[in-house]
């Protein structure tokens, strides 16, 4: 995802050449898209030849695509369509700040909405509209702060218009314009009709807010979303609904390019109840049914023969041999030194003058994605013969792109929609056959009746691509002081950019070695090189994508360097950053909020020994330190209290910040402590969270959150609190138990009773 | 067959052995209930059979015909689940929020139960799984209530967040 996470910086102005329009006045247009008769409509552009009137009963699907930005509406809401979708990470919430802040508007008052497919909605200078690679608000907030204030200077004029004043006279109070000198006010919904017809200044006309005035950005503002996540309203994909809907569930084939060869019950599968029809797939059987219980009780009892697919070294096949240990066992002797992602310094000549070399193998393990929310997709063709679909997705643009190339169907008649995500965590990318899109495109074509596709959890476990798996071997050099001069890692591994290509880039994958590469840490004499293995096995990106394995490997070397050299880790870190105020001022703002560095082990007041263990990472533009206090309770490691520091530079919400870091720790502690996908004979061992198991609610430790604001370029919050979990954890293990942790889970490792 | 759902009677086409949950989210179109694994794992699909709560994903529909079912759609009508929910807002709770419909019913069978529950009934009844790491904020919120909880003013804030979000 490299090229995701590092655009250009973000643009002042507006996406695509395109300014900010006032479209108020088109009715048709916006009354289809159910926007408020006499609102105030900012968009950006007009579609061509689409503002057409609506029929009542027509069977023509409904034109979404208004570039309704931003609405005010007469009762004084605000609609804002958010260019990146929620998905627990708060970003509604935020990006409602953000325009509210400008527009002088309560956040309280908006109502967010994942804005349709469109070009208009990209807001980031890199082209692409993605909710992912923690980019939405550090790439969003220029923009977003843009457009609410271009709408409140619209607001301005329209009330001077109103009330007869110079707009110079004039200011605003949440949610209304006031003219002090008359100690007059009127609400933006009341002065809204006056703005329906107002030019739109020219962007770089309007001047920010000195944050120093921030009334909403930077404050804990509540969650827009929270209420009705409380109450069951939320809706999601797997919730959609249209008339004359089926459902249908699915076989996957046990192993990926296997095709189907018959059914060998197929019409006892027919004459179950409620079954619709049943359907050969690309590598699957589908049952359609009115019910979707049904459908799957079909779907499972189908006994298939499936064929073994040709060879064919360009597909991504799972061969009957492959197994999860074997292929650890193959990257652990990988021949060959990698091609290399970062150096710096003389390496050959620094390790030669080293007074000690570390050598030491570290490996990871493939994890799951594992949302609660099991992928699905309603599709409806419409007698006119669009697409209407409901889906999943962290970009909805590429989704539409792609389905209007495999479906072959004209990208002007699909109509896209991303409800909400039940999580996702990287899993609602463009995944191939990793997605249900294309098999509901599928049956609904087939069956002429719009279908609603759910993937059982077991089909999803069988199909989600994961997190790739990598064997790490470290060099490490200590000067005579036992102070490392020189690092060596080399990443025998495929990253996710590379298999999501199924081809090797001229340069290396930085989702396979991010994490690796930039550390911070002052080594002179380094090279991280990755060495490139394929695997037959479906990749993705994960939470905090390569760093979710990267700074585990680094950091727990590192600590292993420090015992080596007889160096405190925590002294060694800061001696390491001497020179990097930001990073130093971290490092310690985490002992301050720990109460101290101390390694142990110790016994706590419980009587239990415990150890404490330092980690660092530098993700998503963000910098991020966490300590972790640990102990050993019967046989398993019971961690205690995570202490993380962040600096995102500067921030929004600091209270969806509290909740990204324990959400980020929460799953970085599930893949260090318990999480892995083991594959025997090509296919998964576990198909359900009965044998593969998440963090559950005892195993969750404290979480202690202390922000800092360095007031550097903004970075990411979603993923970046997680990759200096798992490393902090293991090396407060490692020195609790005298057990160097070089893998992970650490539930494979016997820590005795 | 006829269920008995938040108080209304709902006649009931699926056969006995249909899980609760598919009955409630596809033939009675109530989908604020979640399938998340259907093996009784994750507690998604949690609902309450006269108060006591069930994972309705493994729950033959037969077996409940006759008694009383609160599904999140109905839990505000109910005094205990309204403070629940109260609370759920007032600790924002929630990410995805997709687990959260069960982890309200999980709490809401447990206060209506054990009105002050131990740190290790607590424990022992909230298991339901969250991929977001929300237990912590569960905790809070469950806590908060198990002391009596949420104020006068939070209880306010939710009632008036459900008014302007409906």
């Amino acid at each position: 995802m490299s090229e995701l996470k590092n655009p250009s910086p973000a643009v002042e102005t507006f996406p695509t050449g395109e300014q900010p329009t006032n479209i108020s006045r088109r009715h048709f247009l916006l009354a289809s898209a159910g926007i408020t008769a006499g609102a105030f409509v900012l968009g950006f552009g007009l579609p061509v030849g689409r503002a057409r009137a609506r029929g009542g009963a027509s069977a023509d699907a409904p034109d979404i695509r208004v570039p309704a930005f931003l609405e005010i509406r007469p009762d004084n809401s605000v609609r804002l369509q958010s260019p990146f979708n929620e998905g627990g990470q708060g970003v509604f919430t935020a990006m409602a700040q953000i325009v509210g802040e400008e527009l002088d508007a309560d956040p309280a008052t908006f109502l967010v909405e994942n804005a349709p497919t469109g070009k208009q909605y990209t807001i980031t200078a890199n082209g692409m509209r993605i909710t992912g690679g923690s980019m939405s608000v550090r790439f969003g907030y220029e923009p977003m702060r843009r457009l609410g204030a271009l709408a409140r200077m619209m607001m301005l004029q329209a009330g001077a218009r109103r009330l007869g004043v110079p707009v110079d006279e004039l200011t605003t109070e949440p949610g209304k314009v006031v003219h002090a000198a008359s100690g007059r006010s009127m609400s933006y919904g009341e002065i809204a009709p006056q703005a329906l017809d107002l030019a739109v200044p020219d962007p770089d006309s309007v001047k920010l807010k000195d944050p120093k005035q921030f009334r909403w950005i930077g404050q804990p503002v509540k969650r827009l979303d929270v209420y009705d996540k409380s109450t069951g309203r939320a809706q999601y994909t797997i919730d959609t609904k249209v008339d004359g809907m089926l459902q249908a569930a699915v076989q996957h084939a046990p192993r990926l390019g296997m095709t189907v060869g018959g059914i060998r019950n197929e019409e006892k599968l027919k004459a179950m109840k409620g079954v619709h029809s049943v359907h050969r797939l690309d590598g699957a059987v589908a049952v359609v049914a009115e019910r979707w219980w049904n459908a799957k009780q079909a779907a499972e009892a189908a006994q298939v023969d499936w064929i073994e697919p040709k060879p064919d070294p360009t597909a991504r096949h799972m061969p009957s041999d492959f197994s999860t240990r074997a292929f650890r066992e193959r990257l652990a002797k990988e021949p060959g030194d990698g091609q290399t992602a970062e150096s710096e310094g003389h390496l050959a000549t620094a390790m030669k003058q080293a007074h000690t070399v570390v050598s030491a193998t570290y490996s990871s393990q493939y994890v799951h994605h594992a949302q609660m929310e099991p992928p699905s997709t309603l599709a409806h063709f419409h007698d006119d013969g669009k697409l209407e679909i409901w889906l999943p997705n962290q970009a909805p643009d590429m989704f539409l792109a792609d389905i209007a190339k495999r479906a072959k169907i004209d990208p002007d008649k699909i109509i896209l929609h991303s409800p909400m995500l039940g999580g996702f965590f990287g899993r609602h990318f463009l995944y191939g056959p990793g997605n249900p899109y294309m098999q509901a495109i599928h049956l609904a074509k087939k069956t002429g009746r719009p279908i609603k596709l759910i993937w059982s959890r077991e089909e999803e476990f069988l199909r989600d691509p994961m997190r790739p798996m990598a064997v790490v071997r470290f060099r490490g050099g200590l000067d005579a002081d036992g102070m490392p001069v020189a690092l060596e890692a080399i990443s025998a591994t495929e990253g996710p950019g590379e298999a999501l290509a199924n081809k090797r880039p001229k340069k290396v994958d930085d989702s396979a070695v991010e994490g690796l590469t930039g550390k911070v840490y002052a080594i002179p004499n380094r090279r991280i090189a990755q060495l490139y293995v394929k695997t037959p096995a479906m990749l993705s990106y994960w939470r905090s994508v390569g760093h979710s394995m990267n700074d585990f490997f680094y950091e727990t070397f590192l600590d292993e360097l420090a015992d080596k050299g007889g160096k405190d880790p925590y002294e060694l870190r800061l001696k390491l950053l001497e020179g990097n105020p930001r990073l130093t001022h971290l490092l310690e703002q985490l002992a301050d909020l720990a109460g101290g560095w101390k390694r142990g082990p110790f016994t706590a007041a419980d009587g239990t020994r415990r150890a404490r263990g330092v980690a660092m990472a530098s993700p998503f533009g963000s910098q991020a330190a966490v300590m972790a206090e640990v102990s050993i309770q019967k046989g398993q490691v019971r961690v205690h209290d995570i202490w993380q520091a962040i600096d995102p530079g500067s921030i929004v919400n600091p209270a969806i910040i509290d909740a990204q870091v324990a959400g980020a720790a929460s799953l970085g502690l599930s893949e260090v402590l318990q999480e892995e996908a083991v594959y025997e004979h090509g296919m998964p061992k576990a198909r359900n969270y009965d044998m593969y198991t998440i963090l559950p609610p005892d195993r969750m430790p404290r979480v202690h959150v202390r922000i800092v604001q360095s007031g550097a370029k903004m970075g990411g919050i979603g993923e970046p609190p997680l990759p200096a979990t798992p490393p902090a954890v293991a090396n407060a293990v490692s020195h609790l138990t005298g057990q160097r942790i070089r893998s992970m889970p650490l539930s494979q490792y016997d820590f005795g009773a | 067959m006829e269920l008995q759902i938040n108080g209304t009677t709902y006649p009931v086409e699926s056969e006995a052995d249909t899980p609760l949950l598919w009955v409630i989210r596809d033939e009675l179109g109530l989908t604020g209930t979640k399938y998340g694994c259907g093996i009784a794992q994750c507690g998604a699909c949690s609902v309450l059979v006269d108060g006591q709560v069930m994972r309705s994903c493994v729950t033959p529909v037969a077996g409940v015909a006759g008694k009383q079912i609160t599904t999140i759609e109905g839990v505000e009508d109910d005094a205990v689940g309204k403070r629940v929910v109260a609370a759920w807002v007032e600790h924002q709770v929630p990410q995805c929020g997709y687990c959260q419909s069960g982890q309200v019913m999980a709490a809401t069978s447990l206060l209506k139960q054990t009105p002050r529950p131990s740190e290790e009934q607590i424990a022992a009844s909230m298991t339901n799984l969250c991929r977001c790491g929300t237990y912590n904020a569960i905790s809070a919120a469950v806590h908060d209530l198990a002391g009596g909880g949420p104020s006068a003013k939070a209880m306010q804030a939710s009632t008036n967040e459900g008014r302007a979000r409906s």
